[in-house]
């Protein structure tokens, strides 16, 4: 695990971004987290069981993999694709899962509680929950029970509660609102395992570190196998968890261009976007002053995306901060580009990837064919795409019977 | 003497809360009046913001109420000059700290002093970021009303030095809303506060039984009605006021003097 570093101080900054913006009847939980967390990330037992299970129960480490066929196709650079998508439960959120739940049980706790957008945080959540006998209730928005629907099963299979959030715009928004007033109501027993790089300090931190084991491995696995570094490493943003987790260790390497793919909808000049980043401004919102989508009087404002993991109007306060100091670039990607790499990685690769992730991929078409044949190009591939089939089916208006 | 040390001497002090907007703005300005006539020392005043972190259904379905009425901060200052010409009680306002983030600190607060309102109370600035925001109320001769909860144990001394105004202490777990039991370990909590500092406390979050006003005025200088007044006003949207006046005479009439 990641030692803290020191751009994040005593109460969590990253630059003006970041903080503990919650309500007073959480602060001693959260300050209770912010030591245990302190406590075991330096704790050589609690190292080892988290590595134990990161390999022998998650996979890890997860392949890089060469992806020749798109690299010829597109012309440019080599594109190599870090495969999350082969992690247990299928995505990198097992990873922050495993970690978070870990410390939850060392703290005492025996109920866990997330929210989640596509289903995927949830699925983790529910599978870690189960695997370390300990109760578990998913909140999740309305509208994202059913488009993701299959997910919804998936948790309830491993025995979690899912409970369908109707309250404003029914999407990852409200789930994380709801998931924050059940902790407010029970927390002594109840850890909330936030299922991103967001909410108040701890969070963004704690997540950030669990997650960088991507770009720890991506970084040994392609000098092994190049002896290079990458010369750019694409991933998509929600709240920018495995974003954050494939960047991380490419922070300090100046020649490696650091890029996130955030969800622009139908457009970043149209008011369906859940490009945060290029449409945001400052506020405080779920804990944390950050980049949010809002209205002219600071309401926060309805996103959309056809992804559900992307389609929060926040961004991890990091991301934020490493936009302002210009090391990382930010750049939106539309449904129909999105859906567009969704069919084109599966039929270059053989790859049914997330929606989420195809939004990467999106972005990798356009700037391998700029890059030469010797340029190195890393895509996170974030997760699977088995929970999109369906909904893709209807964006290209086929009926899928049962 | 600020406005609301003067609504803390003598008997126990009564807030009526309502969300700014709710139903209509006209009616929202009849309602906080009504409520000024009927014997509320102070008046707090709900920002609506699109999500109400800290609110239970009750609340929220008033800041849809008021959002569907157009209501904005910029027209809540407005509401609050027609207060101000039929009314001088104390008003305070509750707001989700990226309204007043988003509006301008400087800008608000001076807004907040231009319109004699004497305080804010934030849900979501815990005493860790309070920092940013205190100064520039002070500069204004606002208070910034400092949330106390159960679950407050050793945070309770920083929190509460210093303070101006109240302290809003929060009944019991959870969000706003009605609640029929109210945690009875509040008095270790008062205590705790009293130890360090002579600011009057006052307790919401779940109070609206006559019941339960007469329980806080024995271990607190007062007593907070959130979703009890907003509840009535969602029963008769555009006829609340007798309810209104009938309800906080009754609370009011249980003050004791302390
Ligand atoms: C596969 C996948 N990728 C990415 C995301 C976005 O989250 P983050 O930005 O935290 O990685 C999600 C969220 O649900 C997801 O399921």
């Amino acid at each position: 695990m990641q030692e803290m570093k020191s751009e994040t101080n005593q109460t969590g900054r990253f630059g003006e971004y970041g903080g503990q913006y919650i309500p007073e009847t959480l602060m001693s939980e959260i300050d209770r987290l912010t030591a245990a967390y302190n406590h075991y990330k330096n704790d050589p037992d609690f190292k080892a069981e988290l590595k134990d299970l990161l390999i022998n129960y998650a996979n890890r480490p997860s392949l890089l993999y060469h992806a020749k066929r798109m690299s010829a196709d597109l012309g440019g650079a080599q594109i190599y694709f870090k495969r999350e998508d082969l992690n247990h439960t299928g995505s990198h959120k097992i990873n922050n899962v495993l970690g978070q739940i870990l410390l939850a049980k060392r703290m005492g706790k025996t109920r866990i509680i997330a929210e989640t957008g596509a289903g995927q945080h949830g699925v983790a959540t529910a599978t870690v929950a189960a695997l370390m006998g300990m109760e578990c209730e998913i909140f999740m928005g309305k509208l994202d029970t059913e488009r993701q629907a299959l997910n919804v099963y998936r948790m309830e299979l491993l025995g979690a509660k899912v409970h369908a959030i109707s309250t404003g715009t029914g999407t990852l928004k409200d789930a994380v609102n709801a998931a924050m007033q059940e902790w407010t109501r029970r927390m002594d027993d109840t850890h909330y395992v936030i299922g991103s790089t967001m909410g108040p300090h701890p969070f963004p931190t704690m997540v950030r570190d669990f997650q960088s084991v991507i770009s720890k491995e991506i970084k040994a696995q392609l000098l092994q196998e190049t002896g290079k570094l990458p010369d750019a490493v694409v991933a998509c943003v929600g709240g920018g968890s495995n974003a954050i987790g494939a960047f991380y260790h490419f922070i300090d390497d100046s020649s490696v261009k650091l890029i996130g793919c955030e969800a622009a909808g139908k457009g970043i000049h149209t008011d369906q976007t859940a490009a945060t980043l290029e449409t945001g401004r400052i506020g405080i919102f779920h804990g944390m002053k950050s980049l949010f989508c809002q209205d002219d009087d600071g309401d926060i404002a309805p996103v959309y995306s056809i992804s559900a993991g992307l389609d929060y109007p926040g961004i991890g306060p990091e991301h934020a901060a490493l936009q302002a100091q210009k090391r990382v670039q930010y750049v939106g990607i539309t449904d129909d580009e999105a859906v567009d790499a969704f069919e084109y990685i599966a039929q270059t690769e053989g790859i049914v990837a997330a929606i989420e992730s195809s939004h990467a991929v999106a972005y990798v078409k356009k700037l391998a064919p700029t890059m030469r044949p010797d340029q190195i190009i890393v895509c996170n591939l974030s997760g699977r795409g088995d929970k999109d089939v369906a909904a893709i089916a209807r964006y290209r208006g086929v009926d899928l019977h049962d | 003497m600020t406005k609301l040390q003067e609504a803390f001497t003598g008997e126990n002090t009564f807030i009526g809360f309502t969300v700014a907007g709710d139903p209509s703005i006209e009616k929202s300005v009849e309602y906080v009046v009504a409520m000024a006539n009927a014997g509320a020392d102070v008046v707090e005043l709900g920002i609506p913001f699109s999500d109400p972190v800290a609110d239970g259904p009750v609340i929220q379905a008033a800041d849809l109420r008021a959002f569907a009425a157009g209501i904005t901060t910029d027209k809540i200052f407005e509401m609050v000059a027609t207060i101000r010409q039929q009314t001088d009680v104390p008003l305070v306002f509750l707001s989700y700290a990226n309204k007043i983030f988003d509006y301008g600190y400087d800008r608000f607060y001076q807004r907040c002093e231009e319109l004699d309102v004497s305080g804010t109370v934030i849900p979501d600035l815990p005493v860790e970021e309070r920092d940013e925001l205190v100064p520039i109320a002070q500069k204004h001769g606002v208070a910034v009303i400092p949330l106390v909860a159960p679950t407050s144990g050793e945070r309770v001394a920083k929190i509460v030095s210093g303070s101006q105004g109240f302290i809003y202490l929060v009944s019991s777990l959870g969000v706003t809303g009605m609640r029929d039991n109210v945690a009875n370990d509040l008095t270790t909590t008062i205590e705790k506060i009293k130890a360090v500092t002579d600011t009057p406390v006052a307790v919401g979050f779940g109070i609206h039984t006559p019941e339960q006003v007469k329980q806080m005025n024995q271990i607190a200088d007062g007593a907070i009605v959130g979703s009890g007044i907003v509840k009535l006003i969602e029963e008769q949207p555009n006829n609340a006021t007798d309810a209104i006046t009938k309800y906080v005479q009754e609370m009011k009439g249980l003050a004791q003097v302390k």
